[in-house]
């Protein structure tokens, strides 16, 4: 029996609203940055929801997930409100750090949702670190470490996925090979055969699955779960999907590619083939679907409504936590 | 009072706050089995064993960034960087994740680490292994960075850098590992941040850092001789900067010279010159003289090396510079 086959109903039933929520947010902040002016460019994650929702369903809240600049879903999934996340593209206090960071590398400590980085790849050192600590301090707990296929060619890939064969530590590596960094697909950007077979050279197992498929990315995700828990190492797990919009905002669907290319994925969406399938197997009612989206829908303009309903940044805050506190014994004179 | 040497300062530092505080623990290349390459972590694996005390691969953005992970979640790592230069290595989580991370966050969770770094030129280490890298940071808001001239100094300071909430830039000067000093037993600690009066006087102020204090030192001897009066104030952390130790200093004295082994331009002492151009022109009698290292990169080889790091000699040359101006 598979981990995917223990799912209840119930279950199945969230993880498909999780899909359709996810997408939902990232459809309306893509027309708000369009005709609304928003401040954060959205780098939408539309097509790859399958992802977040396979991999962080049923974490711990101890976990720690390391969000790519694409993974908008775990937060989501690791509870950030959508008012939050929202009030953050608004670029409102009510958001990411007071609004002096972006929504979509925001961390959220109580949430065990770690702070990412606008620099490409250097997640990947932090949530090792993560679970080094955990290693360190004898928990079971697992770091869920995100980022894309561009990402997999940083110094950092290796750095930190060498270091944690070698202390076989508690982390899984979740590569989104969505098919492009930016404007350059993978096969200008990567020479090798697949990205999952890298982890042999690291010395622990890769899986390479349909990352738009629910039920793959969490049967692979729970196994590699189970083994950093039990103390085996790291697990990296290449999730094939594909980047419907363009790399950002700025950049129409069709750039640098072949719009029919971008079809035949449409084709893959994996919200209608969950859909589908949960109809199929009576788990989800046809009168529910209507229901989810019109839930979701109205969760998505209620953040919305919070967003242009909270205060932009205070600029006389603009240099607040730069440090933490500290006492005058360890630390003093100015900064600056 | 006994005399230790810095390193076994250092040491002693590393060793009293992992007793202190068991989420401290040190990483980096050759630390652990080998001691490290300058013998500063010797004899730690033994007392604290290999869940403190740990050897990583090559790799120190990992190092760095590790470090920045593991304190995410509580721990205070005490990571190594073998050598200064390779900060180039580790610059993107040091400058683009350590230092930032808090801000961020929104104030939820700072770095809470220390990078300890061994810099400063020798005359066999080549280009890659002496640089001075205290001016690449001093720009990035969020790192403090610390560099000590004395086992007094270096041991009171690590243990406020590993008990401080913030990523810490902590640079040992290679050359001073064997000098000795005299350090107290009992318990203290060195707030980061105010820098030392290691000499009183009131003809000339001299703002050193790391090796260039002592020659800084030398030169007051020989100043003396001569009828000047040189006041030495040893920096100790460039960021904090205390800025009032100087301007008071200068206030009194009216002359400034600043001596650091960094090459001139570019170099902190730049800093320094403008917080006292801007804040006590008045009180200057004469321009603000700089010694450093010529613009090159640092040499191979005794003979080259001698002639790169500024000597006592250049200290002294500049200190009657400012006496030439009535």
């Amino acid at each position: 029996m598979s981990y995917s086959d223990q799912l209840t109903g119930k279950d199945l039933i969230q993880m498909y609203r999780w899909l359709v929520l996810i997408r939902a947010f990232e459809d309306r902040v893509c027309e708000l940055w369009t005709k609304a002016g928003i401040m954060e460019l959205p780098h939408g994650s539309q097509g790859q929801e399958a992802i977040s929702v396979g991999a962080c369903y049923g974490l711990r809240r101890e976990d720690q997930v390391l969000p790519s600049l694409r993974t908008r879903g775990a937060f989501f999934l690791k509870g950030i409100p959508t008012r939050v996340q929202m009030a953050g593209m608004f670029n409102k206090t009510t958001g990411a750090a007071g609004g002096r960071a972006s929504s979509h590398h925001m961390g959220d400590i109580q949430r065990g949702v770690l702070v990412g980085s606008g620099i490409i790849g250097a997640s990947i050192t932090t949530g090792v670190g993560a679970a080094l600590a955990f290693k360190l301090q004898r928990k079971d707990h697992v770091v869920m470490n995100f980022f894309g296929d561009g990402a997999a060619q940083r110094g950092d890939f290796h750095e930190g996925l060498n270091f944690a064969g070698v202390f076989k530590l508690p982390v899984v590596f979740i590569l989104e090979n969505n098919g492009w960094a930016e404007m350059t697909p993978v096969s200008k950007h990567f020479a090798g055969r697949d990205f999952a077979s890298r982890a042999d050279g690291y010395g622990f197992p890769g899986v390479r699955v349909d990352g738009n498929d629910v039920f793959a990315v969490y049967d692979a995700v729970q196994a590699a779960v189970a083994r950093a828990r039990a103390g085996e190492g790291p697990t990296l797990v290449e999730c094939v999907t594909y980047r419907m919009r363009g790399h950002c905002e700025n950049n129409p669907v069709g750039t640098c590619r072949d719009m029919a290319e971008v079809e035949a994925w449409r084709e893959r969406d994996p919200i209608p083939r969950m859909r589908a399938e949960l109809l199929g197997r009576g788990v989800l009612a046809p009168e529910l679907v209507a229901t989810i989206d019109a839930e979701t829908g109205a969760e998505i303009e209620d953040a919305i409504a919070f967003a242009e309903a909270s205060p932009w940044p205070d600029v006389n805050e603009l240099c607040k936590d730069v440090y933490a506190p500290e006492s005058p014994e360890l630390v003093t004179g100015r900064r600056s | 009072m006994r005399e230790t040497t810095y390193r076994e300062a250092i040491r002693e530092a590393l060793r009293e706050e992992m007793r202190r505080d068991g989420s401290v623990f040190v990483f980096g290349e050759d630390v652990a089995d080998y001691g490290g390459v300058f013998k500063v972590t010797d004899g730690l694996l033994a007392e604290f064993g290999p869940a403190r005390v740990f050897d990583t691969p090559l790799s120190e953005s990992a190092i760095v960034g590790a470090a920045v992970g593991a304190s995410l979640m509580g721990m205070r790592p005490v990571a190594e960087v073998m050598f200064a230069d390779f900060t180039t290595v580790a610059m993107d989580a040091l400058v683009n994740h350590a230092a930032k991370i808090h801000y961020m966050s929104g104030g939820q969770t700072p770095a809470s680490i220390v990078v300890r770094m061994a810099y400063g030129a020798g005359p066999r280490w080549g280009c890659h292994h002496t640089q001075c890298v205290e001016s690449w940071l001093a720009n990035v808001p969020g790192l403090t960075i610390v560099m000590p001239a004395t086992p007094y100094d270096a041991k009171g300071l690590l243990k406020a850098a590993i008990r401080s909430p913030n990523p810490v830039v902590f640079l040992e000067h290679k050359l001073l590992y064997g000098r000795k000093g005299e350090v107290p037993e009992a318990e203290y600690v060195v707030p980061i941040g105010k820098a030392d009066i290691k000499r009183s006087g009131d003809g000339v102020t001299i703002v050193a850092t790391g090796l260039m204090v002592d020659r800084a030192l030398g030169a007051a001897r020989t100043l003396a001789a001569e009828g000047i009066s040189a006041e030495v104030i040893d920096l100790r952390s460039i960021q904090p900067l205390d800025e009032d130790t100087i301007l008071s200093s200068v206030e009194k004295t009216g002359r400034l010279v600043i001596a650091h082994e960094a090459p001139v331009r570019g170099g902190f002492g730049g800093e320094i010159a403008a917080v006292v151009a801007n804040k006590a022109l008045g009180f200057l009698d004469a321009p603000i003289e700089r010694v450093g290292a010529p613009w090159t990169p640092v040499p191979f080889g005794q003979i080259l090396v001698d002639a790169y790091v500024p000597a006592e000699a250049d200290i002294v040359r500049a200190v009657r510079a400012t006496q030439a101006v009535a």
